[in-house]
């Protein structure tokens, strides 16, 4: 599978997650999310509070090479962004699909180990 | 004759093997986890120095810094190469003997 | 796994890692196992034995442009804390005869001489071995 990004074809697997780490860019970013269909299933459009996330987890992976399992992450987020944020209510209210692979896809990230 | 070694000292005896049967002069390539062998400190440092008298004793460079070591880990005497020395030493040595 | 549903039961896991990194999986998957494994809240310890000591060392560099291009997954070992994977054991004389010092390791370990480990072993309900 593939998707197009400024003209340019880029590589996913079956799920949809980007075969290649450095092919990620924001604009790909915003192409994988609008394959999925938010609340009011419309494409799934990227807001400031997803972008958070979404570099962070990057920021993450680059740090530790790995995708962090969801209870990792909230942990994480609340001590990076502040409690408000660091609960799975708000990631889930971000990422309906789950904060770790919705996210994880959207950053361009290989599926969270342990997850499935 | 180039000689390749490309296991751990510590866990198989490949090395012991390539250093016993090789001709005097071999060119003798630690890569992959053979590197270990090539490293200063170890319980296998000075059977490498000696090893380095009778042999041209190369190390990969890719493969000791990837295993967190640099070109200044090695044992005097042992010649680090990247992966077109691996590709020269292939060539100017004719024949490939890999101890695995 | 019978076991492992028996509610409330915490078991002593103690994972047993004796290979060097890259040249075979067996580090990484051990590696993989321990995390999905951190989610079932058992009493889980890492032991580094032989060149599995080797799998913790410092400064691994993996990239594409420069070096063998896998994956640097030495520095994932620093997210265990993270995972509630806090016991890290690391055998003295695997490490003496390799040439390292605890200062070479990139995550904080206890050192145990043969026989703690040996010790530490026996103490467990399940050794996985990798």
């Amino acid at each position: 599978m593939a998707i197009e990004v400024n003209g340019k074809s880029i590589e996913t697997d079956e799920e949809g997650y980007l075969v290649n780490l450095a092919d990620w860019s924001e604009e790909a970013a915003k192409i994988l999310a609008a394959q999925d269909k938010d609340a009011s299933d419309n494409p799934f459009e990227l807001t400031n509070n997803h972008w958070e996330v979404i570099h962070f987890l990057r920021e993450y992976y680059d740090e530790y090479q790995i995708a962090p399992a969801v209870r990792v992450l909230t942990k994480a987020i609340g001590k990076k962004l502040g409690k408000e944020k660091g609960n799975s209510k708000y990631l889930y209210e971000l990422f309906p699909y789950g904060p770790a692979k919705q996210a994880c896809r959207f950053a361009g990230l290989p599926k969270p180990t342990g997850c499935i | 004759m180039l000689q390749t070694v490309n296991k751990s000292p510590f866990e198989k005896n490949a090395m012991q093997s390539c250093l016993r049967l090789s001709p005097q002069g071999s060119a003798v390539l630690f890569y992959e986890d053979g590197v270990y062998a090539a490293v200063k400190g170890t319980r296998f440092e000075s059977q490498i120095k000696e090893a380095t008298q009778q042999f041209s004793v190369y190390a990969l460079l890719p493969d000791l810094e990837a295993r967190g070591m640099r070109a200044e880990d090695v044992i005097d005497g042992v010649k680090t190469v990247d992966y077109s020395g691996f590709v020269d030493l292939v060539a100017d040595n004719g024949a490939v003997q890999a101890w695995l | 796994m019978d076991d492992m549903e028996g509610e409330g039961t915490i078991k002593k896991f103690l994972y047993l890692n004796r290979k060097a990194p890259y040249g075979t999986v067996y580090a990484l998957e051990s590696l993989e196992v321990v995390l999905i494994g951190a989610a079932f809240d058992q009493d889980v310890s890492l032991a580094f034995v032989d060149d599995g000591v080797y799998q913790i060392r410092k400064n691994h560099n993996t990239k594409v442009d420069s070096g063998i291009g896998m994956k640097d997954f030495s520095k994932t070992y620093r997210v265990l804390e993270d995972y509630d994977v806090e016991k890290l054991y690391v055998e003295k004389e695997s490490m003496e005869e390799r040439g390292l010092t605890k200062d070479d390791l990139i995550v904080p370990v206890e050192i145990m001489d043969r026989a703690q480990m040996a010790a530490l072993m026996a103490e467990q309900d399940v050794v996985l071995s990798f």
